[in-house]
């Protein structure tokens, strides 16, 4: 008597606790092991670039606060290099020294967003997240005390930051420093020696260097496959050349190095929030640009090391005040293309991992 | 001019393409080269297997509507030579434009290229899965194209800037232009989807 | 003669305002410690008082325990079966047949039973949700109730007030029972299990297969609940689970076997009896047997580290995935009372029952017996706190390959050493069965997670490397080649 199998469907669907926001995958299972998968994504989707077509580019700095919702600070960042470079404005010390700081800040917390909830998908019940949020918890309130807002800050402005930070930011500030590279060594302590975690986590979603090249992908993830490739060091903007920090390198390209990867990374934004805060300068916090600024005919693209991989803004002006192509290039998106080579042959729970270390907003996907 | 600053110069890339693949350059510009849409796989091919160029990763594609016409932006990075290269191709055809796919040479090009076919319409041959991304099967039009019309028939731009000459109209309202018809070819699944075992 | 000074000495000066919300929230919110020490003097002298009132009372009791006042009679609080058995005579006495005493006695068991494991499964959601929020740095309820504590209440409420929703598809019949019948057995184990001398509801002679046995309903009754639900996600959970359980209740039975070699009887009573005369633990004779019970207990109760039957980031909800309302709140209930019985059982035949070395003539011994339930209940939430879970292949690997022979193997061990003692009498003999039995524990677990290649590699170097120069594919390489 011949048995046979069918595969079928499970949807992974837009609401459930371990995709990353709106986010549905369609995987066809035989028994456990996944046989194939889909990706559909377009929950989110804002036509956020066809707006952006009929604002100023200084409208349009909110935009990118909402499409990388869990690093608003490092999307304000890099529109405003991008215009900057177009229009070809000045930026003071000062706010290239502040700028650095609160991209660093914004940093840590979107790691720790990152690495608690792939620790949650493995199955920790929260624990390490809620401990990693206490640090975030301080830094939002570092930022609503800057420009008023937690999430969606808005606080870069073409030519410098928006406002200066008030007073008490700044022993609040050395506080949070002093105390975080003992935190941060408390959540590696927990994790990195955990069997449990380490069952998980070592040997899954392995990507080769090779492959994350030709893959386009940026960030934590190529750096966890051994590439060491940083934006902040290729293409230094801000002060990021004068200033002095190591990049983090993983050896095998599996959910644990890029898990290492992003703790390393959280312990680099400390120093380099440290030496910034040493060196700041004092000084205007950002350049009186014309109101009505229309940069001339031509093309950029200007790019930042988000938390994420690189985010980059490809803007096309035709010399009226808003851009006539405004494109990000969403590192979330483009992380994506290897997820279905990488789920097809495994397990569930690996794949559910391995979506959580690629780390992805849908919010930046879908735009 | 705002080149970035690991950005190669155009013309050099030019000359080298020029010599490469002959046929294949079709202009040369400070920043970029473009190139035939016919020959923009070989000349990328050839930028990624040159030693002096070594363009290993494709860091953005993307497509602009210049009205009549259709842009596509390839950015090229070389991670070891850390230069970026840029390169473009015209795609004269404004009704049903085509190109042929990045994909056999850059994987990343998987969803980038099917973000671009979802919201301004441009084929790519020889894409594995192409389907909407963003939009739904059966959407009707392109939205980032410069016809597709916003809310109140608005086209997309800006005429004047806010608080300045409040006489002129900031928001081009022209309904002289209709939107697109809806597209025929529209799927529910990656082409072999492998979820029924009866297909 | 001192002058006094000048002013009288202040409280030190409050710290200045902290700057962000959140540490200020820190340090303004109320805490019991807080509250304790701020409370007015009449409620502290009132507080003294029944302090001191109390252990005037526990004295009280110490010199009847003493005096030997109370053996015997029904009044003996410390064992509840001695009033129960009075009553059996009394009953059987008034000559009106001799079912009555039977029903009565057990009516009595059964109602004790079920509301004692009831009253416990409302202040333990409570204990586990404040608990599982103390290891997770934040509160746990505290607005329903004074601290929260009418919490539970309030789920229960809202549970039953649910819409009764059967989704489409699914088996009407068949959807109806899961909770029911996953219900059942969680009461029926509590049946056997010793509270005092002469106080277990349902002494039988072979109460530990008993407990095996029952236990192992209840994986029929969650694999009818996923196959009933007309979905994917509950199916899915429904045979990672009956996969599981099957796989562990081998490494329960045989560690339960060990015991039963040991003390030479099924019967519960009989086995804390043993560890009484012998003032020695089981768990600390066969750690091993312990942890082996105590973790397949994990796995057959679906909690971390073994709760992939409802791992939430996969599958939402596992086998109850379309439970809503109070067939919802029984799923729940009975995991929460199969932590608790499995306490029961781990205290029973591990941690000495209701004994704590002549402990139980002073306190009652039903006392004890739940003090060693939260004790192994708080480990349970300590765990559910700490771990990530495995994956099931894993779970099924560990279970097979490493739990089941190594059960095996000590219990050979137990067998040698129980017929030893059997017929051996030397005064230390235990003492040296118990540093034998550590010993062998150790040499075993290391050479056979070694066999089964548990043993990670310590040498392989974990953390990344750390570089200032970009680079690609080249770069990679030159890196990877000078680390290796």
């Amino acid at each position: 008597m011949t048995t046979s199998s069918e595969p079928y469907v499970l949807n992974i669907g837009p609401q459930h606790p371990s995709t990353h926001g709106v986010f549905r995958l369609r995987v066809a299972m035989d028994g456990e092991t996944i046989v194939d998968m889909d990706m559909i994504v377009g929950y989110l989707h804002r036509s956020m670039e066809k707006l952006a077509e009929e604002r100023t580019y200084t409208q349009n700095i909110p935009f990118t606060d909402r499409a990388d919702y869990l690093a608003a600070m490092s999307g304000n960042l890099g529109l405003c290099l991008a215009v900057e470079r177009l229009a070809g404005v000045e930026v003071p010390e000062r706010a290239d020294y502040l700028r650095v700081i609160f991209a660093e800040l914004q940093r840590i917390a979107s790691h720790a967003m990152a690495n608690g909830t792939l620790v949650s998908d493995a199955g920790a019940w929260q624990t390490p997240l809620l401990y990693m949020f206490r640090e975030r918890e301080k830094i939002l309130d570092l930022f609503e005390m800057t420009c008023g807002a937690r999430l969606t800050t808005n606080y870069m402005r073409i030519g410098g930051v928006a406002f200066e930070p008030p007073p008490e930011f700044w022993p609040a500030l050395r506080e949070l420093v002093d105390e975080l590279p003992d935190r941060i060594d408390e959540y590696a302590e927990l994790l990195t020696d955990n069997e449990i975690f380490l069952a998980r986590t070592r040997g899954v979603g392995v990507i080769s260097a090779e492959d994350a090249i030709n893959g386009s992908l940026t960030g934590p993830a190529l750096r966890g496959s051994g590439v060491p490739w940083d934006l902040r060091k290729a293409e230094p903007y801000a002060v990021y050349d004068r200033l002095d920090f190591e990049i983090p390198v993983g050896r095998r390209g599996d959910v644990y190095d890029r898990f290492m990867v992003r703790l390393e990374e959280t312990k680099q934004s400390t120093r380099l929030i440290r030496q910034a805060m040493a060196e700041i300068p004092e000084g205007p916090h950002k350049t009186q640009i014309p109101l009505a600024l229309r940069p001339e005919p031509g093309e950029v693209y200007g790019r930042v090391e988000s938390p994420r991989g690189e985010l980059g803004y490809y803007l096309v002006s035709d010399g009226s005040p808003a851009p006539y192509r405004f494109h990000i290039r969403a590192p979330s998106l483009i992380n994506l293309s290897l997820l279905r080579a990488l789920a097809i042959g495994s397990p569930l729970p690996d794949a559910v991992v391995t979506l959580g270390s690629i780390d992805i907003v849908v919010g930046e996907i879908d735009r | 001019m705002p080149a970035g600053p690991t950005q190669l110069s155009g013309r050099r890339v030019a000359a080298a393409l020029a010599a490469a693949l002959p046929s294949a350059v079709v202009a040369e510009h400070d920043e970029w080269v473009e190139v035939r849409p016919e020959r923009i796989v070989d000349a990328l091919r050839w930028l990624h297997d040159a030693p002096d160029f070594d363009a290993a990763q494709l860091s953005n594609c993307c497509g602009v509507d210049r009205h009549d016409r259709f842009e596509v932006v390839y950015h090229l990075q070389s991670l070891d030579l850390n230069q970026q290269i840029v390169v473009k191709t015209t795609v004269a055809d404004h009704e049903r434009p085509s190109l042929p796919s990045a994909y056999a040479v850059y994987k990343g090009a998987l969803l980038q290229e099917r973000e671009i076919y979802d919201l301004m319409g441009i084929q790519f041959a020889g894409h594995p899965d192409l389907r909407r991304l963003f939009l739904w099967e059966g959407f009707p039009g392109y939205p980032l194209r410069k016809d597709f019309l916003g809310l109140g028939d608005t086209t997309p731009g800006l005429a004047r800037f806010p608080f300045e000459n409040k006489a002129q109209p900031d928001r081009i309202i022209n309904p002289g232009l209709r939107p697109a018809t809806p597209d025929p070819a529209s799927q529910e699944a990656p082409p072999g989807w492998r979820g029924d075992a009866r297909a | 003669m001192t002058t006094a000074p000048a002013s009288p000495p202040r409280r030190p000066e409050a710290p200045p305002a902290l700057a962000t919300p959140m540490a200020r929230q820190i340090r303004e919110a109320p805490t019991l410690r807080g509250m304790l020490t701020r409370a007015p003097a009449p409620v502290k002298v009132a507080g003294a008082l029944a302090g001191l009132l109390f252990f005037a009372a526990n004295a009280a009791i110490g010199y009847l325990v003493i005096d030997g006042r109370l053996d015997g009679h029904w009044y003996d609080f410390r064992d509840l079966g001695v009033a129960v058995g009075e009553l059996r005579v009394w009953l059987d006495d008034r000559g009106l047949g001799p079912w009555l005493s039977y029903w009565v006695t057990a009516l009595i068991g059964a109602v004790g039973i079920l509301s004692f494991v009831g009253g416990v499964l409302l202040i333990g959601t409570w204990i586990e949700r404040r608990l599982l929020a103390k290891f997770q740095i934040r509160r746990g309820p505290n607005r329903v109730g004074p601290f929260g504590l009418l919490q539970p209440l309030a789920d229960a409420i809202k549970l039953v007030q649910k819409e009764v929703l059967i989704p489409r598809g699914a088996d009407r019949i068949l959807f109806y029972l899961p909770p029911v019948l996953v219900f059942i057995p969680a009461m029926l184990a509590w049946g056997p299990v010793p509270w005092a001398p002469t106080m277990s509801y349902l002494d039988i002679n072979v109460g530990l297969v008993y407990v095996i046995a029952i236990s192992s309903l209840s994986v029929l009754a969650i694999f009818i609940a996923g196959w009933s639900s007309n979905n994917h996600y509950a199916l899915l959970g429904a045979m990672r689970t009956v996969a599981m359980m099957i796989s562990y209740e081998i490494p329960v039975s045989i560690s339960l076997l060990s015991v039963a070699l040991f003390t030479g009887s099924l019967k519960l009573s009989a086995i804390v009896g043993w560890q009484s005369d012998h003032t020695m633990w089981l768990g600390l004779i066969m750690p091993f047997a312990l942890f082996t019970f105590f973790f397949s207990s994990t796995a057959e109760i679906n909690r971390t580290p073994n709760d992939i039957a409802e791992a939430e980031s996969e599958i939402v909800a596992g086998f109850h995935t379309e439970y809503s309302g109070m067939k919802a709140g029984l799923f729940l209930a009975v995991e929460l009372g199969n932590a608790l019985l499995i306490g029961a059982l781990a205290a029973t035949f591990f941690l000495g029952g209701y004994t704590f070395f002549g402990l139980e003539q002073w306190i009652p011994p039903y006392l004890i017996l739940a003090v060693k339930i939260s004790a192994v209940y708080f480990l349970f939430v300590w765990l559910r706190g700490t771990l990530p879970r495995f994956r099931l292949d894993q779970l099924m690997g560990y279970a097979w390959k490493f739990l089941i022979p190594l059960s095996i193997a000590f219990m050979g061990v137990s067998a040698v050493e129980a017929s030893i003692l059997a017929r051996v009498d030397l005064p230390g003999l235990l003492l040296i069965v118990l540093v034998v039995n550590a010993a062998l524990t150790v040499v075993f677990v290391r050479l056979w997670a070694r066999v089964v290649g548990y043993e990670a590699p310590r040498d392989e170097v974990t953390m990344p490397a750390l570089t200032t120069s970009v680079g690609g594919l080249r770069a990679a390489q030159r890196l990877r080649g000078g680390a290796s």
